[in-house]
């Protein structure tokens, strides 16, 4: 009997294994390549026409910020008010504005203050707000309760309105204020966001399996807990991206944002809104806000491709 | 015959490939007959059901063939539109997670009698009367001031009780329940498997039943079918699957669970998994779990579903202790297994 | 009599409710653990069974310092470990582990199975020296019947009866004398059930191991299990031996969950004469005064409505050395020829 009751065992082993080999070699075109979400994402990804296309449009945009001579070679500051409101030529495809400069060169240096903005702000947004969302998430209780109504205070406060209080108050130039800013307004929307995926990740059995091991906090919260919930984080920081851009060029076209003489699209587009200059040249406003469009659009679109790739649900 | 279903394949479009889900299923069931749809997960169980009721997601999947004859007309070939009426008023379906079948904004008394209000019209007075009528029939204590709470305020069983009333509003022919009380607790599902049986009576309607669990099918079903890797592997009436299983997989199935009624030290336990619907081993399915291969089981074409045949005495014996109906073709067993004879006398 | 590894005493849980949002009120508790004492001896497998809220998980999360009991002891070894922390606390969980439920959720799909296995030696580092790590993954792997090659797959490339042995494994890295097992095999498939059961069987000869094994299924428990607590609404009602439990149970909630539990043989269901509970379990915020179970019961009187009977041997039984003579908390406690397994 015990030979009997033995044998089913080893039999079982053997079966398991086997069952494995080919359990693997199905789920995975790559027989042995690991894979987890991020591979499943990226397979997803390679194939979405979305995502190829914003992401092209992006790194040529990526590019041209951080290497304007490339594809434009002159001054972005050289006018010569002689040539005011010409318009679009063969050696100057955009035209000239008011001032007389080159419209064409103007937009493409825009793109460095516009997309550093953009990114900066979206990181300190990101940080901000997953450190502050992630712990009062992973502590819950009284901490948890305190951020969560911070976060609220500052969810409150409009965005636009906010940034021209404090931009008319501090009166300083450069980018940097702007960035402050919509990264001290805008971190609410990803902590609330970071929170809601560190409790989902907080109560997965695993994360309970290390704590039963004698797991610190750090380990289970670097480990087991944001690893697996950073993917919204990510998805929404990059739709958010592209927000930035815009809300910078709203400021700067309110004349709080960004000022002369730095280049960006939102300065030049608050130079060429008035509605005279308009009717009689109109590509002075259409060149950088065409360029702000596509812009916020590549980066709204790639948001969307990468919350598809990501969210688990769709699967 | 009430339901029959005949030779149905369902596939899904999937990133890996095609998953052959279903791969030809035949059953039957007749006016006041349970059947019982014994699988694991991945058989394919849930997926033929859903393809009865015409409420598989498509895409990804598929019907690829086969009929589906109710009461004689092929459900397949008909319109959306009779399809749905169909559905609606005389085949329902109840699911095993009651809380998300039920709308969790809405009383569950006005649930129900929305149902009356579609399908039959009834004015809004009727239809709540009606509602409390049914939620009295299902045996829910105080029906009349319980039909105004909503989803989240009633226990699962009770849950379940309003899912069976619903199914029951329009006193369909048939009823497909999919996995009712796995969700349940022990007693519960006692309860609510007794009211099951209960209303099948009372009703005469068809029923059948889809479940992993051996031992409530033992309980209700006059008949089972059991299914792997998509396939009906075997289809016997209730008694004679239990007493004598004419396919290697019941019977690893039946050994292979701890009986309340008996303690064994160690169980004999199939080996390997389940197959993956991606690929499915040539031949038997079942093949390389089987602990009677041989080599004319692991090439195709797959063992058709053989008649199994009493040898003398058993059949008589089952049929003297009125364990059968009188109509002899429901002592109609199959199994699809080349080595049945072995299996059925050992 | 083999030494007692594990003693639980008057275990207490109620978790708060609470209402408000910066300032919390308690507006009352959730009773989920609410006196429960039991002992687990070097070896053996104690079964806990119970219904959905009866406080089965949270037992196992007490003992796990998952939760903290609000009153009680929880003794390993003789010494109290639920007021341990730090240090402590930790070399106390060497010996203790867990094995969950659902493997789906209790393995980190982001980390392979090799660090999955490993990951209590990076814990407690004291336990295997660091280059000796990736052997002793592969041995504990070969051990629950995997193949060790498997070692940097992940998680998901496993079927549910695998992952099942991915979190055994992970439970035996630091050789612990006791395993709770919370409802280690619901959420397999039946066939792959009884290759789990069978595995975690022979470890258990092979390590001496001493299982907490808590479980809706009667028929598992049965099958595994030396000794038996039956759980209702946060409290033991009747402990016992299998056969006591089983085939002489004396608890009226105990033979309704016996006689409601479907057996797979169509004419043994016809003989028997069934129970049927009307009813639902009561909401552990509000037990029922008294006997817990007078709600559901067909024996309740009004003595049931005041006194909360003990679980002890019912005197009826006491002189008597039969299987019925075990711990029962039933004032009417009686066998009843047609509710048992048989």
């Amino acid at each position: 009997m015990p030979d009997q009751a033995r044998q089913p065992l080893g039999a079982q082993e053997d079966a398991t294994a086997e069952g494995l080999t080919a359990g693997a070699s199905e789920a995975t075109p790559e027989p042995g390549a690991p894979h987890g979400l991020w591979t499943d994402a990226w397979h997803d990804l390679r194939r979405n026409p979305v995502f190829l296309v914003s992401a092209l449009l992006i790194l040529f945009l990526v590019l041209v910020a951080l290497w304007p001579g490339l594809i434009a070679t002159g001054d972005p500051n050289h006018c010569e008010l002689i040539r005011s409101l010409e318009g679009p030529s063969a050696g100057h495809w955009f035209g000239f504005d008011t001032q007389g400069c080159d419209v064409y060169t103007r937009t493409v240096h825009g793109a460095r203050a516009s997309i550093t903005v953009g990114v900066c702000a979206t990181l300190g947004v990101a940080l901000l707000g997953a450190v502050i969302g992630g712990l009062a998430g992973f502590y819950g209780g009284f901490w948890d309760a305190v951020l969560s109504r911070l976060g609220d205070i500052f969810f409150g406060i409009p965005m636009v309105l906010g940034a021209i209080v404090f931009l008319s108050m501090v009166s300083l130039g450069g980018i940097w204020p702007v960035v402050l800013i919509i990264a001290a307004l805008g971190w609410p929307q990803i902590a609330r966001i970071a929170r809601g995926a560190v409790i989902t990740a907080k109560q997965n059995d695993y994360v309970q399996a290390a704590r039963a091991l004698g797991a610190s906090n750090t380990r289970m919260l670097l480990r087991h807990i944001l690893p697996n919930a950073v993917a919204p984080v990510i998805v929404m920081a990059t739709i958010m991206l592209g927000t930035f851009i815009a809300l910078e060029a709203t400021l700067s076209y309110l004349g709080v944002g960004l000022r002369p003489p730095t280049v960006s699209w939102g300065v030049d587009i608050s130079a060429a809104s008035d509605g005279m200059q308009f009717r009689n040249a109109p590509h002075i406003l259409l060149y950088p806000a065409g360029a702000l469009s596509i812009t916020v659009l590549a980066f709204i679109m790639l948001g969307d491709a990468v919350r598809d790739a990501l969210d688990p649900k769709l699967r | 015959m009430l339901l029959d279903v005949r030779d149905l394949r369902v596939e899904f479009r999937t990133r890996e490939g095609v998953v052959r889900a279903v791969n030809g299923v035949s059953y039957s069931v007749a006016e006041g007959e349970t059947l019982a749809v014994l699988g694991e997960s991945g058989s394919g169980k849930s997926v033929t059901a859903q393809a009865v009721m015409g409420i598989l997601d498509s895409p990804p999947a598929r019907v690829t063939g086969g009929r589906v004859l109710f009461q004689g007309t092929d459900l397949l070939r008909l319109g959306e539109e009779d399809r749905r009426r169909v559905r609606g008023e005389r085949m329902a379906m109840i699911f095993q997670d009651a809380l998300s079948s039920l709308n969790p904004v809405l009383p569950v008394g006005y649930q129900l009698g929305e149902m009356f209000r579609v399908h039959r019209r009834a004015s809004r007075k009727e239809a709540r009367e009606r509602a409390v009528e049914l939620m009295d029939r299902v045996r829910i204590p105080a029906a009349g001031a319980r039909a105004g709470d909503y989803p989240h305020q009633f226990s699962g069983g009770m849950r379940q009780r309003i899912m069976i009333a619903m199914a029951l509003a329009l006193e369909p022919e048939l009823i497909i329940a999919d996995e009712p009380t796995t969700a349940l607790d022990v007693t519960v599902q006692a309860q609510v498997m007794d009211l099951l049986k209960d209303l099948q009576r009372e009703f005469g309607m068809g029923l059948i039943l889809i479940t992993h669990d051996l031992g409530v099918v033992a309980d209700v079903a006059d008949k089972i079918a059991v299914m792997y890797a998509g396939r009906i592997v075997e289809n016997a009436p209730v008694a004679d699957l239990y007493k004598r299983p004419a396919h290697p997989y019941t019977r690893g199935l039946l050994d292979s669970i701890p009986r309340l009624d008996r303690k064994g030290r160690e169980l004999r336990a199939i080996s390997g998994l389940p197959p993956n619907l991606l690929r499915i081993p040539p031949g038997c399915p079942f093949h390389p779990r089987c602990p009677q291969v041989r080599d004319v089981c692991r090439v195709d074409p797959p063992p058709p579903l053989y008649e199994v045949t009493y040898a003398g005495r058993d059949a008589e014996a089952v049929r003297a202790a009125e364990l059968m109906p009188d109509d002899p073709s429901a002592l109609g067993r199959a199994s699809a297994c080349h080595f049945w004879k072995e299996t059925v006398g050992e | 009599m083999s030494e007692v590894l594990l003693e639980v005493r008057d275990l207490v849980k109620h978790f708060p409710l609470t209402q408000g949002v910066l300032v919390r009120r308690r507006v009352g508790a959730v009773q989920a653990v609410d006196g429960v004492s039991f002992r687990l001896r070097e070896g053996e497998t104690l079964g806990v069974v119970g219904e959905s809220g009866c406080g089965k998980s949270t037992v196992a999360k007490l003992l796990m310092h998952l939760e903290r009991p609000t009153e009680g002891k929880i003794l390993y070894k003789g010494e109290d470990i639920a007021g341990l922390s730090g240090r402590a606390l930790k070399s106390v969980r060497r010996n203790i582990q867990m094995v969950f439920q659902d493997p789906y959720t209790s393995l980190n799909p982001r980390m392979t199975v090799g660090d999955i296995v490993g990951e209590p030696f990076d814990i407690h580092p004291e336990v295997a020296p660091k280059g000796d790590r990736r052997r002793r993954v592969r041995e504990l792997l070969d051990v629950v019947g995997l193949n060790p090659e498997y070692i940097n797959r992940y998680p998901h490339q496993f079927s549910g009866g695998q992952r099942q042995r991915i979190g055994i494994a992970r439970g035996l890295a630091l050789r612990p004398e006791v395993i709770i097992a919370d409802e280690p095999v619901s959420a397999l498939d039946v066939s792959v059930q009884a290759q789990v059961v069978n595995l975690m069987e022979r470890l258990q000869d092979e390590f001496g191991l001493a299982y907490l094994f808590i479980a809706h299924d009667l028929s598992v428990v049965r099958h595994i299990s030396d000794r038996i607590a039956v759980m209702y609404l946060g409290r033991i009602v009747e402990t016992g031996t299998d056969r006591e439990i089983y085939e002489h149970p004396t608890h009226p909630y105990t033979q309704a969950l016996l006689s409601a539990v479907p057996v797979p043989d169509p004419s043994a269901t016809r003989e028997r004469e069934r129970i049927i509970l009307t009813g639902d379990v009561p909401s552990p915020a509000d037990p029922p005064s008294g006997c817990r179970f007078r709600t559901r019961c067909w024996k309740a009187q009004e003595l049931c409505t005041r006194v909360d009977p003990p679980l002890a041997v019912p005197v009826v039984f006491a002189k008597a050395s039969g299987p019925a003579a075990h711990e029962s908390a039933c004032h009417f406690a009686a066998e009843e020829p047609s509710a048992t397994a048989v």
